[in-house]
């Protein structure tokens, strides 16, 4: 079982190869799309390098939540409902979704993950 | 211009690697245009031998029914020119695949020099595109074996790299118009 130290090393990078940055910009709380210029292709490369990195397998939607935020049952004009973030909460418990909470906007959503969320999903797989 | 950038495959072992070679002409129109007074092959067209090298790979494992896309070329590194007369080697590894995609790493070689160094990601096109394909089944078929990966392919068991029904039943249509 590895440490949340070799653990923070090994997405340190595998963010810093996939998004060519440097290792002092990928910080616990930088946020993958805003502080690391993650764009959606960016994901598949980011999964790839971590399921290599860890030898774990990574479903889409645990980390990328697509269905639940195109869901009509659970998104009502642009936002997100009560069923629709206990049902964020339950599917990714390792991310903080609290600064989403109020906006509940959809489109706030891919802002949210930060390298330290990807820290701790890592860590509930290995 | 045919959009060719490998002339065949010398190695081809079916989800895991791909060699393939490239011989640079001075016959060749991008050689000329690129700089001109300077003739060396284009270092995007190497990008895309390569692409085509372990794109076919990773089309291969999916059976050629997946619609394989390059997605982002995460590393190029290019160490020095290719020239006319020179022949380049690309060595083609799948490190990732799966129903999303494949991530792959590359190298050029040149007389055993290190050429170039390449990180590639494939996606595989979903169902939103669905309906559009990207290669005619006859085109493809006949590109595979001028590339001979029927002839050099195998599986990691050492069983040969056949051409898939679906491809091959494109090749049967054609005959019988003949």
């Amino acid at each position: 079982m590895p440490t949340s130290e070799e653990i923070f090393e090994k997405v340190q990078e595998a963010l810093v190869d996939a998004l060519g940055v440097d290792d002092d910009e990928v910080t616990p709380e930088a946020t993958l799309v805003g502080d690391l210029g993650a764009e959606s292709i960016d994901f598949l490369d980011i999964v790839f390098r971590l399921e290599k990195a860890f030898d774990i397998k990574i479903p889409r939607d645990e980390l990328f939540p697509e269905d639940i935020l195109t869901s009509a049952e659970y998104v009502q004009d642009g936002k997100v409902t009560d069923e629709g973030l206990a049902k964020l909460k339950e599917r990714m418990p390792f991310a903080d979704l609290s600064g989403f909470e109020e906006s509940r906007a959809v489109q706030d959503f891919g802002q949210l993950l930060t390298v330290k969320d990807m820290c701790n999903y890592v860590a509930s797989k290995v | 211009m045919r959009w060719f950038w490998i002339d065949r495959y010398t190695e081809f072992i079916s989800g895991e690697r791909a060699t393939a070679v490239k011989n640079v002409s001075l016959a060749e129109e991008q050689i000329h245009d690129h700089f001109p007074g300077e003739p060396i092959m284009p270092n995007s067209l190497i990008l895309e031998g390569i692409a085509q090298t372990g794109g076919l790979l990773v089309k291969e494992h999916g059976k050629f029914l997946e619609r394989v896309i390059l997605a982002k070329v995460t590393k190029a590194i290019f160490h020095r020119k290719a020239a006319p007369g020179d022949t380049l080697i690309y060595n083609t590894v799948i490190e990732q695949i799966n129903k999303e995609g494949a991530m792959i790493t590359a190298t050029s070689h040149c007389n055993d020099e290190l050429q170039a160094e390449v990180d590639i990601v494939f996606a595989h096109l979903d169902e939103r595109s669905e309906g559009k394909e990207l290669f005619e089944p006859l085109d493809l078929l006949t590109w595979l074996r001028i590339l001979r990966v029927f002839e050099v392919g195998r599986n990691p068991d050492g069983t040969p790299v056949v051409p898939p029904d679906h491809l091959l039943a494109a090749d049967l249509k054609t005959d019988q118009l003949h």
